[in-house]
């Protein structure tokens, strides 16, 4: 029994731990800068503000592990604020507004799952060209205007609590919750969630094992297309409004997020609790700052310096874990001519997920 | 047991081995770069025909003049790109530069244009030097640092403009005159920035350092082993991409005149965009800076023509994305194609 | 240290240079830890001009850490390197390089982008003007630098496509041009069909005539004699024997090696083969394979012989699903193997034991006790979760069953000795039962005991039932412990030999396409084999 015990905890005793820590000393000097750090009503302020990066964090997250990256999602979430607001003002049924944006989410996931996955493209080019697709598609749909007279029932899911938890919970804070739980469930205990790790770490040796690569990386895609749609008409609501640059940007925040919680951008190394310990740092510092009145647009050097101290502090960590394990040197690993780009890591180069 | 006899009866083949094979390389190449030629060139004809005014001399002007600044943002993007890094953090850097030059003038009038253009190199230098320490002493994988510094430079930016902006009327007209000279009809700027990116094709075609950026970028375990010195050469592609993204900046000030915090947002992917489209792999090795500054063209042509043929300005981003799934898909189709007839013929004139 | 480009080429390459300068190159008691791990002892080497000095030892018995040495990579806690009688620090490849010393690695680290010529010059390329590189000058004395290894490589084109061979040669011309008087050859002819090594045999000799010390280092013990003059073996981080090779004969060497007389494992007795389990019928697959049938009974162990590139490990693949194929058929048991479906081909039955252990047959990143359960999860699930302890049971079990040598089962895999992660790729696919196990090129670089532990264990295999079915450059292997040789050529089956009737020659020669070596008394055979 202690072994098992051993076999949850052991893993989480690194990157995890000191994120921890680091939430915690925000949470001090947050309060200790501000008293409204803790009030019920700042924490709700929070879930607002952040839900819906918080929920776009957790596809990315196995995404990333896999080996891969999408930064395509604010782009999916301004495509289904566009869809929905285009569709609304033309006056159809809300509840085949959410069918419609649902199947247009999975459709943008799988598009860019099987560009990769069927032709064979570098994520990190296929998303940065299905971000400028989407985005161009919201355009498109909404043009220069505004849609913004959604009916209040659903405008307060937006902006209401939660039911029955008192007045601290956002409804997109309770569906990251459950999606956390839910995405952390599958990727440390199922199958599946081995195969992501699998792949990312080495996508042959899981092609051997009997692993099917295409099916689920594309998967991964299609989840993530599914749940920035759900996070885009979250946003909608929020803002009352639907406008072709909603959420603009964010695909940035999303993967700092993740870095910060300790996932590799090699691959095959990260986990949801980790992510979820770096949204609640990003959350904490963003807020302790607009409690003090930091220019909030200039919060962005916090959003960098943090990702800057992650990616340092992990090749710290890992430094001193490599001196503890001794790992011989590969000559040629990098695989001669039978180019294997991106699966290098400690050189100085780029990061590219195959 | 390997005394074999059944090869070396065999006559000897005609030609050396791998002629073939150099041949069908080039053939590639001069696909991928004509390629971007032959599609402008397609796409200005079928626009022209639609709309003759698309080749009115002030719009040739105009197209050439907005391309300077990508296409110098190209140019740095691709030393990066080719030695299998990437600079995101262009965008802020043009922006943090064209604030900061251009708010000189504000302060002192009479102050002299070419140290406008050295104090914007300067920022640049220095924003590049911070990103090459970062990426080459570090082990930390470029994608993640420019991340960090764009959103570090672009805070920077903000805190500084503190929603203040620089306008036209504050610059003096020789400035804001630069992007309007012409010779002969050509915007001298243009021609200014056609030969710096010509000077910086040579370099990395005929240089030794700008061949490491290439080697690193096809290899970079390889590169390790031949003693290739992969952070120096690093550090200096990312101070270069920072200086003339600074000096695009200033130039960027010369084109538009008012500049507020935010100035240069996004650029960063547009650039990549362009470069990639203009035959720089991805994953570096190949490619040239001309091509990517044929890349920039090509991409500010199709959003002009869009324009000029009354396509709604928002299916530029639309149609951007698309160029670029499809280059990256062509690229791919011709690497996969080459290497297996390289293959091939390796084997055959064994 | 450089020597000035007075290389005598075409010289007699029989004419032993044994030079009055004495040796090169001496590495002298050279010690190195990592860690807790020390991987080098003592080691010493001495290498002279115009020889070529064999380096033999199991994995793990200090081999590549000695090269890295040499290499400038790692820099010796204890000892010296003497180059010419002066005592030198290697601070990095580059010094290395400087000193004279190249390394060959087994997969040859080229620029794909580049050309030849460039990736012989990278760095060094000859300048004309204002420093610019002088490219006709590069192509030139990259012709010049071919012709006198004879070989033929057009120094103008690219280098992505070329075989493993001829990257070889481009590194050899490389360190030629760098006029380096020590080159070491890690295990170069792993991947070489026997054609190229000839050629590469050729070329070192070339280089032995002209005054250069080769370091050869292999687990072919065939062409050590062949090449080599001197040898030195080492074993646990030492080196135990260094001497001339003319004396010697193999099995000295294998009992340096191992420390002990190692018996020729009888091939155990015949089981008389059960039911036909693997049919395979005409599988093709256009420019690699055509017309491949044979059968795999319960009980035998079928050998796949061949040259590399005859397309066996090409074959396994389809079967096994990883690769398509476009016509021709798989059954197990009577029921078809859906093409293109490695999920398939497990689920009925079929195991598969790649070539390449660290790419493809382990996650070099994940625990040994993920990597033997990595293909098995679906079993150890209970309600969509993994069980942690049936996990780590279905682990430990295999991990004695094999006698792994392993720290602890959540220890990376890679930190396991090359035979050791052999048998945990083994025991992934054994974990499954499996009615018929394919194993492409099962010993491949693993020292000589684990090697004779993995053939008993595919007798034992065997005779439990499964079908296995074996492929396999190395011939003592084929011999050794299969009922029946498949032989391949150029993507074709060309004849199939009982275990009885097999030998070297017979293989060697279905293998290339040669008439068969008449057997004693019977009149030669008619014409080769086709």
């Amino acid at each position: 029994m202690s072994d098992r015990i051993r076999a949850w905890i052991g893993p989480l005793l690194r990157w995890e731990t000191g994120l921890a820590l680091v939430v915690v000393i925000i949470g001090i000097v947050g309060a200790s800068v501000s008293s409204q750090f803790f009030t019920s009503n700042n924490i709700f302020n929070l879930g607002l503000s952040y839900g819906e990066i918080a929920i776009m964090t957790l596809p990315m997250t196995l995404i990333v592990i896999s080996g891969e990256i999408d930064l395509s999602v604010a782009s999916i979430l301004g495509m289904s604020s566009a869809l929905l607001g285009y569709l609304w003002a033309r006056h159809w049924p809300m509840l085949g507004i959410f069918l419609l944006v649902a199947v247009v989410g999975l459709a943008a996931g799988a598009i860019n799952g099987l560009l990769v996955t069927r032709l064979g493209l570098p994520s990190l080019a296929v998303t940065i060209g299905t971000l400028a697709v989407y985005r161009g598609i919201a355009t498109i749909l909404l043009g220069p205007n505004t849609v913004a007279n959604f009916p209040v029932t659903y405008t307060n899911l937006g902006v209401n609590a939660f039911p029955f938890t008192g007045n601290d919970l956002t409804y997109s804070a309770a569906i990251f919750i459950v999606l956390a739980i839910i995405f952390g469930i599958v990727l440390h205990a199922t199958p599946f969630g081995r195969s992501v790790y699998a792949m990312g770490a080495s996508v042959e040796a899981a092609q051997f094992a009997g692993i099917r690569v295409k099916r689920n990386k594309t998967i991964l895609f299609m989840t993530s297309g599914l749940v920035c749609a759900l996070a885009g008409v979250l946003l909608t609501f929020r803002l009352n409004t639907a406008v072709q640059n909603n959420g603009l940007g964010l695909e940035l925040a999303v993967v700092a997020i993740v870095l910060l919680g300790g996932v590799s951008i090699f691959g095959g190394k990260g986990t949801v609790i980790g992510v979820v310990l770096g949204v609640l740092a990003f959350a904490g510092i963003q807020n302790a700052l607009f409690l003090t009145d930091f220019n909030q647009e200039a919060a962005g050097i916090v959003t960098g310096a943090l990702l800057l101290l992650s990616v340092f502090g992990r090749n710290a960590a890992s430094f001193s874990s490599r001196l503890r394990q001794w790992r011989p040197a590969r000559p040629g690993r990098g695989g001669g001519l039978r180019a294997r780009p991106g699966q290098e890591p400690g050189n100085p180069a780029g990061i590219t997920p195959p | 047991m390997s005394a074999l006899v059944s090869q070396s009866e065999r006559p000897p083949p005609p030609a050396p081995a791998g002629t073939g094979a150099r041949k069908l390389t080039e053939r590639a190449f001069r696909i991928r770069e004509s390629g971007i030629i032959v599609v402008l060139v397609v796409f200005v004809a079928v626009t022209a025909s639609v709309q003759p005014r698309f080749l009115n001399i002030t719009n040739i002007q105009f197209i050439l003049v907005n391309t300077t600044v990508f296409a110098l943002l190209a140019l740095g993007e691709t030393m990066v790109v080719i030695s299998r890094n990437y600079d995101l953090s262009v965008g802020s850097v043009l922006g943090l530069s064209a604030y900061l030059s251009a708010s000189l003038f504000g302060g002192h009038p009479g102050f002299p244009i070419p140290l406008a253009f050295l104090a914007g190199l300067g920022i640049g230098l220095g924003c590049g030097m911070l990103n090459g320490i970062m990426v080459a002493a570090g082990r930390v994988p470029s994608l993640v640092v420019t991340l960090a510094t764009l959103y570090i430079f672009r805070g920077i930016d903000i805190l500084i403009v503190g929603g203040k902006e620089v306008v036209a009327n504050s610059l003096p007209s020789a400035f804001l005159d630069i992007p309007k000279a012409t010779v002969l009809g050509i915007p001298v700027i243009a021609i200014v920035i056609a030969v710096v990116i010509g000077i910086g094709a040579y370099y990395l075609r005929s240089f030794r350092s700008g061949r490491e950026l290439y080697a690193i970028g096809s290899n970079p375990d390889a590169a390790r082993l031949a003693g290739i010195p992969i952070g120096r050469r690093v550090f200096v592609a990312f101070t270069a991409s920072g200086a003339i993204a600074g000096v695009a900046g200033v130039l960027w000030a010369a084109q538009y005149g008012t500049i507020d915090s935010t100035a240069g947002t996004g650029y960063e992917l547009q650039v990549i965009s362009a470069v990639v489209v203009g035959g720089v792999a991805i994953f570096g090795g190949s490619g040239s800076a001309v091509g990517a500054a044929l890349g920039a063209l090509l991409l500010n042509t199709i959003s002009s023509a869009l324009y000029v043929l009354g396509i709604s300005p928002f299916w530029n981003q639309a149609i951007f994305g698309f160029l670029l799934l499809l280059a990256i898909t062509l690229d791919r189709f011709i690497s996969v194609r080459l290497t297996a007839a390289l293959r091939v013929r390796g084997a055959r004139h064994e | 240290m450089r020597s000035g480009p007075d290389e005598r080429f075409g010289e007699d390459a029989d004419q032993m240079s044994d030079s009055p300068e004495g040796p090169v190159l001496v590495l002298r008691h050279a010690a190195k830890s990592f860690g807790a791990v020390q991987a080098l002892v003592d080691g010493s080497i001495e290498l002279n001009p115009g020889e070529v000095h064999a380096l033999v030892g199991e994995n793990g018995a200090g081999k590549s850490t000695l090269v890295k040495i040499l290499a400038g990579v790692y820099q010796p806690d204890a000892g010296a390197l003497l180059a010419d009688g002066r005592e030198i620090t290697l601070h990095g490849p580059a010094a290395a390089l400087a000193a004279g010393i190249a390394v060959i690695y087994q997969e040859p680290a080229l620029f794909p982008d580049l050309s030849v010529a460039e990736n012989m010059f990278i760095g060094r390329q000859p300048l004309a003007s204002a420093r610019r590189i002088d490219r006709r000058a590069m192509r030139t004395e990259a012709a010049a630098i071919f012709a006198r290894l004879g070989v033929q490589l057009d120094p103008a084109r690219i280098a992505r496509g070329l075989s493993i061979a001829d990257q070889q040669v481009v590194e050899i011309g490389k360190a030629i041009s760098l006029e380096a008087r020590v080159i070491v050859m890690d295990e170069p002819t792993a991947a070489l069909s026997a054609a190229e090594v000839d050629r590469l045999f050729d070329v070192v000799r070339t280089l032995r005539a002209a005054g250069t010390a080769v370091l050869f280092i292999s687990h072919r013990l065939e062409e050590v004699f062949a090449l080599c003059q001197r040898v030195t073996v080492m074993r646990d981080g030492r080196q135990v024997l260094s001497r001339e090779l003319a004396g010697l004969v193999p099995g000295d060497l294998v009992r340096a090696m191992v420390g002990r007389e190692l018996a020729e494992r009888p091939p155990g007795e015949q089981v008389a083969p059960g039911e036909p389990l693997l049919t395979v019928d005409r599988l093709t697959r256009e420019g690699v394979f055509t017309d491949i049938s044979f059968t795999v009974r319960a009980g035998e162990i079928v050998a796949l012989a061949g040259l590399v590139g005859s397309g066996r490990s090409e074959v396994a693949r389809a079967i096994f699903g990883i690769d398509r194929y476009d016509a021709g058929a798989v059954t197990l048991r009577g029921q078809r193997l859906r093409r293109g479906s490695p999920t398939g081909a497990m689920a009925a039955g079929v195991g598969f034991v790649p070539e390449d252990r660290r790419q493809q047959g382990l996650v070099m990143d994940m625990s040994v006790q993920q990597n033997v359960a990595l293909a098995s999860l679906g079993r150890l699930r209970h309600g969509g979760i993994i069980r942690a302890s049936a996990e780590r049971a279905m682990a430990a079990d295999w991990a004695s069953r094999l006698k792994i040598k392993y720290g602890r089962l959540k220890d990376p895999v890679s930190m396991l000795s090359g035979g050791n992660q052999q048998k945990v790729v083994l025991a992934k696919w054994l974990g499954r039962k499996p009615a018929v196990l394919i194993v492409d090129e099962p010993t491949r670089g693993i020292d000589v005991a684990t090697k004779a532990e993995v053939h008993h264990l595919l007798v034992q295999l065997a005779r439990d039932g499964v079908g296995v079915l074996m492929i396999s450059s190395e011939l003592p292997e084929v011999l050794r412990i299969s009922d029946r040789i498949l032989v391949m050529r150029e993507g074709r089956l060309m004849t199939e030999l009982a275990h009885a009737d097999a030998s070297e020659e017979e293989i060697l020669s279905a293998a290339t396409g040669q008439a068969p070596p008449p057997q004693a008394g019977e009149a030669p055979a008619n014409g080769a084999r086709d």
